[in-house]
């Protein structure tokens, strides 16, 4: 077995941008769910509706900051959307709602209508939309290798990138745990534990809630910039599958946690990757093909994931204080 | 009776003077709630014609179960809408007001099942009871200097109230961790820290271990006398005629009878509506009752037990 080449591999997902991107996806999550108890289930449509936003408008010859800011109203006009209807209702509906207007962004992005717009089910080429953000780049054109890691200085999946995909992490970071401090930050921990009893203490639930649901969702379009610079935008990259590693990420690290998400994030992708490259050189093509590693991987994810919830639900960074009072 | 002075009365029974008919005027009113109906389906949960709180007093709102305490306490408070009816709080219609907004008025409540919240400290619960925090807004939030003075004052505030509240020693520890009377006191607590005109209590003794009824029987009394109105719901008739000064008697929805305590709970009506032959009883000696009588009890307490 080549170590060298598998540890290579899976050193490179510890830094990728789409471990970057997923990680800020989940600090959007975790604004919504470990800080203010909402049940997100479409925290990929936030994505892709940044992804096309950004793509679409930069396409459109607009410069990088007007491209990232459409992105970002466009979150905020989403997630308004899809609060006004549903915050004043219980926990359940904003989380089918969710499920549903995810749904809807991509099965619109992908439809053959919209081919003109958003490249329909082919999507849009990554090199119609990377240049303002590529000519951006300081460095000088070429690669640079340190240790495991070798890439190219500002092409596609770049050194710098990754460099302003995990800055933009680390200033979540930073955000999350400035907000997570605050009083602004207690209200939506009191709203998560028992909304009546804030509402009671002359707090506006509603408009918290809303705050919060933006708040996240412009970090899930953030998030999906980020996704897609690498690679193309493609609605079927971000379907439910994504919602549901970003769940998955953010109760391995640990919802509620500043560093939760980012922790998640960089196990998911790493373990995934490590399973996968040992599988593939162990295990004989004869007895499982290279695509069905690829989906045995996910099973053992699944698996991962149910010991967790039952036996770390508060995740690896979570309170273990939290755990005592849970049957309560 | 409108030559009453508008001061807050001295602590103790209101007087005499006030007439002891449903729906009686109050020489100071702060709550006064006319024609308030709420309908569950066909039945009326609520009918309430008129009725005034004094300020400053401590008002026992009774009834059966069922008699629609807690859901006119939900219609005062914001949490439920009435098929019809007014209600001012300190002249101010608060009728169709949101719950936020009432609290922000300063009548604040509390629940019958109380909601501590559970993953938080016991200070942070209370540091969410104050009101004029401006690092409640996601914007200022991110300057800490904006709200660390009043973040200081109301710690301060906080920890005042819960050495009062003689839980001082649980401060850091998850509201989650306290016990049922506990969380009772830090809802009571947390309620304080708006420093509220009037707070409506609903139930405030239940499951509240004997030994902490007395201290809360006293911080409730200590309110009234800094001037706080009081209106509270209760099944215990120990702390009804203890710390009462005024009794509002509610059966099948509407007032029957209010009046100062020992006088409403001599009036046959509320005798045959709620209290029942034996309410003078000592049930703490069963010995003392009749074979019927102790029966009697029992089934009932089955009854109510069932109901929970």
């Amino acid at each position: 077995m080549d170590w060298t080449r598998i540890l290579g591999q899976v050193a490179g997902e510890i830094v990728a941008p789409t471990t970057a991107a997923y990680a800020l996806a989940a600090i959007g999550l975790n604004i919504h769910f470990g800080l203010t108890g909402l049940l997100n289930m479409g925290q990929a449509g936030f994505m892709l509706l940044g992804a096309y936003s950004f793509a679409i408008a930069t396409i459109a010859g607009w410069p990088l900051w007007a491209a990232v800011l459409v992105a970002v109203a466009s979150a905020v006009v989403f997630a308004t959307i899809l609060g006004i209807p549903t915050l004043k209702l219980r926990g359940d509906y904003l989380a089918i709602v969710t499920i549903a207007a995810a749904e809807i962004v991509r099965l619109i992005g992908r439809s053959t209508s919209m081919t003109r717009i958003t490249g329909g089910n082919a999507g849009l080429a990554g090199e119609k939309y990377k240049y303002t953000f590529e000519e951006l780049s300081p460095f000088p054109d070429g690669e640079f290798s340190l240790g495991p890691w070798q890439y190219s200085n500002n092409l596609s999946d770049s050194w710098w990138l990754r460099i302003v995909a995990w800055t933009v992490v680390g200033l979540a970071c930073l955000l999350m745990w400035r907000l997570m401090n605050s009083p602004w930050g207690r209200v939506l921990k009191g709203v998560r534990e028992d909304e009546d009893a804030v509402r009671s203490l002359g707090k506006n639930v509603f408009a918290y809630k809303m705050q919060s649901l933006v708040l996240g969702g412009v970090l899930g379009a953030l998030a999906g910039i980020l996704f897609v610079l690498p690679r193309a935008v493609q609605a079927d990259s971000l379907g439910r599958p994504v919602t549901f590693y970003i769940w998955t990420i953010l109760l391995l690290g640990g919802a509620a946690a500043v560093f939760g998400p980012v922790l998640g994030s960089i196990l998911l992708w790493t373990v995934l990757m490590l399973i996968k490259t040992v599988m593939r050189d162990v295990i004989p093509t004869t007895v499982m093909r290279s695509e069905q590693i690829e989906m045995f991987g996910w099973v053992l994810v699944g698996i991962a994931l149910m010991l967790l919830v039952i036996f770390r639900p508060q995740g690896i960074l979570g309170d273990k204080k939290e755990l005592a009072i849970r049957d309560h | 009776m409108t030559t009453e002075p508008l001061a807050v009365p001295a602590p103790g029974p209101l007087t005499q003077e006030i007439s002891r008919v449903p729906g009686a005027h109050k020489p100071d009113p702060i709550l006064v709630a006319d024609g308030v109906q709420r309908t569950f389906g066909g039945v009326h949960a609520v009918d309430v014609d008129h009725l005034e709180v004094q300020r400053g007093s401590i008002t026992a709102l009774i009834g059966p179960n069922g008699a629609g305490k807690t859901t006119l306490f939900n219609l005062m408070t914001g949490f439920d809408r009435p098929n019809a009816g007014t209600w001012s709080f300190e002249g101010r219609p608060l009728g169709r007001v949101s719950a936020a907004r009432v609290a922000q008025a300063g009548m604040v409540r509390t629940f019958q099942l109380t909601k501590a919240l559970s993953r938080m400290t016991v200070i942070e619960n209370m540091r969410l009871g104050a009101t004029g925090q401006r690092g409640e807004n996601l914007f200022a939030a991110l300057v800490p200097p904006l709200w660390r003075a009043r973040e200081r004052e109301i710690t301060a505030q906080a920890e005042d109230l819960l050495e009062r509240f003689k839980l001082i020693e649980k401060r850091d520890d998850f509201a989650g961790s306290l016990s049922g009377g506990q969380r009772k006191l830090l809802e009571m607590a947390r309620a304080l820290m708006s420093k509220p005109t009037m707070v409506m209590l609903d139930e405030p003794m239940a499951g509240v271990n004997p030994a902490l009824t007395q201290s809360l029987l006293g911080h409730i009394q200590a309110l009234r006398n800094d001037g706080t109105t009081v209106l509270f719901v209760e099944h215990d008739m120990h702390m009804v005629r203890h710390i009462s000064d005024w009794v509002v008697v509610m059966a099948e929805g509407r007032l029957v009878a209010e009046g100062p305590p020992d006088a409403v709970m001599n009036d046959p009506a509320v005798i045959d509506a709620y209290l029942g032959a034996h309410h003078d009883t000592d049930l703490g000696d069963d010995s003392l009752l009749t074979d019927e009588v102790a029966e009697q009890l029992e089934a009932e307490a089955l009854r109510e037990g069932n109901r929970r």
